[in-house]
């Protein structure tokens, strides 16, 4: 089976990882999945405002999901937080947080500001990527990197990084992020149904995938001090 | 001359064997790992990794410049770049206590100026606490202020002040480094503290590639 945009059933989309591209964050990611494009900013560890959200023993992540007005083809989406942009902010703060070492620095807040700027089917996953590399880049200390993919179901077919459309016609839409250094599954959500055994093959996929952009995001990372060695012939 | 160091990023284990854990690395299953994105370092088989990039975390000792955010009664609160804000208590700023407080205390420090300061103690459970009452230490009174990231540091001082040392002779500048990243920098005239600050950027942003000190001693020399 070919997949509408001519894809294999286990290919990602074209991505693209980038580090390093906002001179005033502390940390800065921007990622593209096909058409889903992202960017990351992490502050910090800084002075927790308001000051009573500090931890005695850690540092506090927050993450902050947002999509661009212009991120939709459809009507202008309000630039308020959502109630899904809302649910979205939590998870991703969640799955980032099983990494982030926090209780190096106790008694401080650490910020991912997430912006979608095209929306094109498994924005989460996309910001999960940028938010991790991201964090990387600011010099804060992580157990891994996360890696997310999404998997789904299509005509009765397991596929890989599901887009806008296959998340609006298929069968199900699967968002995982791991550690995959580790093995440690930090974010699983489902919508639409699998049986067992589809979900067992469609978390083998999603590896799969996940091992792909996992050596992505390590060769971005990379980049940004390579450049400057190739600069000198090293 | 130094050769290319291997860059290590957080998650995968060193596989080394017979290594102990240095700076920068923790250990997890029997294994060694780098939190952060750096650079490998062994030395007689100690694994160290050296940060690109981090935050100041204040160390008791530790010479910073700082500025100063606001006043009260009795201190001063000052950004050191770090995650913490800092505390000059005014019985550590001035040689001779103060009786009583019958002047406001930006008459001495107001908001915007900058120390050279001591951090006197910190424990994570309280914010760092500043001392100026030594020689050497005080407030600023002319110069250019450059800041970079604070892990760069020892390598823009270079071994045994080496690379700073350079600098400051062949620019005729005195520099004044903290260990929060902060630079200041005092010349003749106002082009030499600037091109002191190029090059310190430079050194920052090439701190990773080896023959640092070679480029900047030509550059220095063509200027």
């Amino acid at each position: 089976m070919r997949r509408r945009d001519g894809r294999a059933p286990d290919q990602l989309r074209p991505m693209k990882f980038e580090v390093g591209i906002l001179k005033n964050a502390d940390g800065s990611a921007y990622v593209e999945m096909g058409l889903t494009k992202v960017i990351a900013a992490v502050y910090g560890p800084k002075e927790p405002h308001p000051r009573h959200i500090l931890m005695p023993d850690r540092a506090v992540l927050r993450a902050r999901y947002h999509m661009a007005p212009f991120s939709v083809t459809e009507e202008r989406k309000s630039p308020a937080p959502s109630r899904r942009e809302i649910e979205l902010s939590k998870v991703i703060k969640e799955a980032l947080s099983a990494a982030v070492l926090l209780k190096q620095f106790p008694r401080t807040v650490i910020d991912v500001y997430i912006e979608v700027l095209n929306a094109y089917g498994s924005t989460r996953v996309a910001s999960i990527n940028a938010a991790s590399l991201a964090l990387a880049d600011a010099g804060i200390p992580m157990r891994d990197l996360v890696a997310a993919v999404s998997v789904g179901k299509m005509g009765g077919e397991l596929i890989l990084d599901v887009d806008d459309y296959e998340d609006k016609y298929g069968e199900a839409d699967v968002p995982i992020a791991m550690m995959p250094g580790r093995g440690e599954i930090t974010l699983l959500q489902m919508d639409g149904l699998l049986t067992p055994e589809e979900f067992i093959r469609a978390l083998e996929l999603a590896k799969k995938g996940i091992m792909e952009v996992y050596e992505l995001q390590r060769k971005a990372l990379r980049e940004k001090y390579e450049a400057i060695w190739r600069e000198y012939g090293f | 001359m130094s050769s290319k160091k291997e860059l290590i990023l957080p998650g995968m284990p060193i596989e080394k064997k017979g290594l102990k854990p240095g700076n920068n690395v923790y250990v997890e299953g029997g294994k060694i790992y780098s939190p952060i994105i750096g650079l490998l370092d062994i030395k007689n088989n100690v694994v160290n990794v050296i940060p690109l990039k981090g935050s100041y975390i204040p160390r008791v000792g530790d010479k910073v410049i700082g500025i100063i955010t606001n006043y009260s009664l009795y201190s001063w609160s000052v950004d050191i770049r770090s995650p913490y804000e800092a505390v000059l208590m005014a019985a550590a700023a001035f040689k001779k206590p103060l009786s009583r407080p019958t002047v406001p205390l930006n008459r001495f420090l107001d908001i915007g100026d900058v120390i050279v300061a001591k951090v006197k103690s910190f424990d994570l459970l309280s914010s760092p606490s500043l001392a100026i009452n030594e020689r050497g230490y005080g407030k600023v009174e002319r110069g250019t202020l450059v800041e970079i990231t604070p892990v760069k540091v020892p390598r823009l001082i270079g071994k045994k002040g080496s690379l700073i040392n350079l600098i400051k002779k062949k620019l005729n500048v005195d520099m004044v480094i903290g260990q929060n990243g902060r630079i200041i920098v005092v010349g003749k005239d106002k082009e030499a503290e600037l091109k002191a600050a190029e090059i310190i950027y430079r050194v920052e942003r090439e701190a990773h590639v080896p023959g640092l000190t070679d480029r900047i001693s030509k550059m220095l020399e063509e200027w």
